[in-house]
């Protein structure tokens, strides 16, 4: 039988049975949560019951909850949603908020790809009020960024803070009110809920106007009908995953077998905090493609860099924006681990990793030898 | 069959407000369910087969989508519902072309999704006509074709309304906006799947669709976007590039399952299915007028979705009927404006008075409709309107020939 191990939780995580069973029942009822009968209040008490558990996620007040399609369309309502016209961005955010200002500045990150306060401090001085966005953890990188810092500087400077948790949450402790953060992003199907859903957190009493326009759901941050049974599997993946994910040893163990086996290999980001579920790693001398499809063929699911992006053959924006050099860039792929992988998951990619990186070097070998 | 068994509880009331909501097709849940389990891969993914595997079901989905409105697949684009299409189409066409074009005509009585975002689009600059409805409900051609100047880029003209189920006369619209070289843009989320939609013959350019309006699942809905010729759109949500760039993010893989299946089987059932819902709406309102006297059925009964009727009951007190008829899930307007107390704007702009729009009751029938649920329903209305009209005093001095409308009320 042919072994199948999908460390791609970064990508997409799939559903926790727990979700499935509460979004089953939840899609098998009928009614709108704004109609007044008993079917409408009784899919509303279901919205409210699971925003409960999204709020206890991130340490946030039920009202701070504004369910979204995802993470994209969350952080997208928080950049445009401000009212500042200044916008500083960390060089590795996700496209979700790279692309949806235009104007943006840009601080740079450090080598391990952890955002230079010191700069961001030289930005924020003197201008205009700005918005600062800045994630919590990388998606490629899984790279921690100093979050409570960065909200120290910008509160001296009156700026405001957006932090794209996608990544984070569920993984490793979020909390709104402790790092002090404005507005937080976070997506259902990275930590085991479904697709389709999200939530844009507001910290009560930040300023904040959604450009969606229509019925008055949400409280009037979010128009359109809510999906009941996305919601509710959010809420019971965010009970699920508030414990965060414990698959330290998984990659510790992975991480020290690949530079067992290829001391050249190198896992960009970790000399700093990282999640505990990500891998970003260059095989000397073999591009992430050549290494996607040979993981594939033996049951290994990876990834050459982030999901939306992997269809095209681009280099990684935020390991240039780490200095790494094209040619080292072009070899990284990404592992990512969740909630049901196993040791044996991490063993498949072990033993096909190793397989490639020594058929690659003895035909290198053999080459050089006949030349 | 009445698969609706498997999901209502018998203790549960009636479920007739199907223009709100409606509960999902047992066999759409079915062919959703592995996408939350063994096919959960990203498809966006393209480097593993679990990534395939999901792209595979979403691309099946947009097609049987394109089908059910007669486009092509390329032209289909999942959105998290119709309120996003609609602000999608409307803002994103008016922003595209904002250098040359700044007007955008619609009607009074469209869902406060377009409205609100022409509201929006006027306080940034732009134009808007809000064309009036006749008394039945339906735009007068003329008016609308007036109402098109050279600066006008979009017409959104509803394709069937929410509150009153009238369907509008699409192709004579489409063929209006075709020769003034405008955009054509219906929000058809009460109408795809229940009326023949034909993107090329009704000249639509860009056509809103809901999940949960066709017993599909929440938090998922499309646009069709004509590829020629082209229509240009500025996005709403950035990010990934997804969606040929219009919409980024990931794609709800069971939710586009779920959208292509629910549309798939209202194409096949359509027909059959329309006239099924015709008998009921006649035995409801014949049922109805047999035994309750001044009653007014609201918006062309002609031109109308068989799935609809709203009906104004004279005399009796709104909130008392509805407090009432607790056996049957039924609203007063629509599901987003319901915890109002407000008349229905769309009620007001047929010329409805304010105290028969008061009175009135949106019944929605669907595919899970049974006759004897009618009949029970009717049994219900019939007694409890019976009941406050025999407490009321208006309706006392209406029977004896006083118009209520002449009487000086005093004031206290």
């Amino acid at each position: 039988m042919p072994a199948f191990a999908y460390l791609d939780h970064n990508a997409t995580s799939p559903i926790r049975p727990v979700v499935l069973d509460a979004m089953v029942e939840a899609l098998r009822a009928e009614g709108n949560p704004s109609s007044v009968h008993r079917a409408g209040r009784a899919a509303r008490a279901r919205v409210d019951a699971a925003r409960r558990q999204v709020a206890g996620l991130v340490g946030a007040r039920p009202s701070e909850i504004v369910f979204t399609s995802g993470g994209t369309e969350a952080s997208n309502m928080a950049l445009a949603g401000t009212g500042r016209k200044r916008v500083l961005v960390s060089a590795v955010e996700h496209e979700s908020v790279l692309k949806s200002v235009s104007r943006a500045e840009v601080i740079p990150v450090d080598h391990d790809g952890v955002v230079d306060l010191a700069a961001l401090e030289r930005m924020l001085a003197g201008s205009e009020p700005a918005l600062v966005s800045v994630m919590f953890a990388n998606n490629e990188t899984g790279v921690i960024q100093p979050v409570a810092e960065v909200v120290r500087l910008a509160r001296a400077a009156n700026a405001l803070v957006h932090c794209d948790a996608v990544q984070a949450a569920g993984k490793v402790p979020v909390d709104l009110h402790g790092l002090g953060v404005d507005y937080l992003s976070i997506s259902a199907h990275k930590l085991g809920g479904p697709t389709g859903i999200g939530a844009l957190v507001v910290r009560a009493g930040a300023p904040f106007v959604s450009d969606r326009k229509g019925g008055g759901q949400e409280s009037n941050r979010r128009a359109g009908t809510e999906n009941v049974a996305g919601i509710v599997g959010f809420g019971a993946a965010a009970q699920a995953a508030c414990g965060g994910l414990d698959t330290i040893s998984l990659r510790d163990r992975l991480e020290a077998a690949l530079q067992a086996a290829a001391p050249m290999a190198r896992i960009h980001g970790a000399a700093v905090p990282r999640l505990p579920n990500t891998t970003c790693i260059s095989m000397p001398g073999v591009k992430a493609e050549t290494q996607v499809m040979a993981l594939d063929l033996a049951g290994v699911c990876v990834s050459a860099g982030a999901a939306c992006s992997s269809g095209k053959v681009t280099r990684s924006a935020v390991l240039a924006a780490m200095g790494v050099e094209p040619a080292e860039a072009e070899t990284a792929i990404r592992i990512s681990c969740g909630w049901n992988t196993v040791f044996e998951d991490i063993d498949c990619l072990i033993a096909a990793w190793k397989g490639l990186y020594i058929r690659v070097t003895q035909s290198d070998f053999h080459r050089a030898h006949a030349a | 069959m009445n698969a609706f068994s498997q999901i209502r509880r018998n203790d549960q009331p009636i479920y007739l407000d199907y223009q709100a909501t409606t509960p999902m097709d047992p066999r759409v849940l079915e062919a959703m369910l592995p996408y939350f389990t063994y096919k959960f891969g990203n498809p966006h993914s393209r480097s593993h087969s679990y990534g395939w595997e999901a792209e595979e079901g979403v691309e099946k989905a947009r097609g049987q989508i394109a089908r059910l409105i007669g486009a092509d697949e390329k032209e289909v684009i999942f959105t998290s519902g119709a309120t996003e299409s609609n602000n999608l189409a409307i803002r994103g066409v008016a922003e595209f072309y904002k250098d040359r074009k700044n007007h955008i005509v619609t009607t009074v009585t469209e869902h406060k999704c377009v409205l609100d975002t022409c509201r929006h689009l006027e306080q940034s600059g732009f134009e808007v006509t809000y064309v009036p409805v006749q008394q039945n409900g339906l735009i007068d051609l003329d008016v609308l074709r007036e109402a098109i100047t050279d600066r006008t880029v979009a017409v959104s003209v509803m394709a069937v309304n929410n509150e009153i189920g009238v369907i509008q006369p699409l192709a004579e619209i489409g063929r209006i906006c075709r020769e003034k070289k405008v955009f054509f843009h219906t929000d058809a989320a009460q109408a795809a799947g229940k009326i023949p939609l034909d993107v090329e013959a009704m000249n639509i350019d860009l056509l809103s669709i809901s999940g949960h309006k066709i017993y599909g699942p929440k938090g998922i809905g499309a646009l069709y976007v004509r590829r020629k010729p082209r229509v240009r759109l500025v996005p709403l949500i950035v990010g990934g590039g997804q969606e040929r760039g219009f919409r980024s993010g990931t794609l709800p893989t069971p939710l586009c399952v779920g959208l292509g299946e629910a549309a798939e089987i209202c194409l096949k059932e359509m027909d059959a299915e329309a006239g099924r819902l015709k008998k009921l709406q006649e035995r409801m309102l014949k049922g109805l007028q047999a035994k309750l006297p001044e009653i007014y059925v609201n918006g062309d009964l002609e031109h109308r979705i068989p799935g609809n009727l709203n009906i104004s009951f004279a005399h009796v007190e709104g909130e008392s009927l509805m407090m009432g008829i607790k056996g049957l899930s039924v609203s007063s307007g629509s599901a987003c404006t319901s915890a109002s107390l407000e008349p229905s704007y769309v009620l007001r702009a047929l010329g409805v008075e304010e105290e028969m729009a008061h009175t009135s009751l949106r019944i929605g029938l669907g595919r899970f409709t049974t006759e004897q649920e009618v009949d029970t329903a009717v049994a219900d209305l019939v007694h409890h309107v019976t009941k406050l009209r025999e407490m009321s005093p208006l309706w006392e001095m209406s029977q004896e020939g006083i118009d209520i409308k002449s009487i000086e009320w005093a004031a206290h």
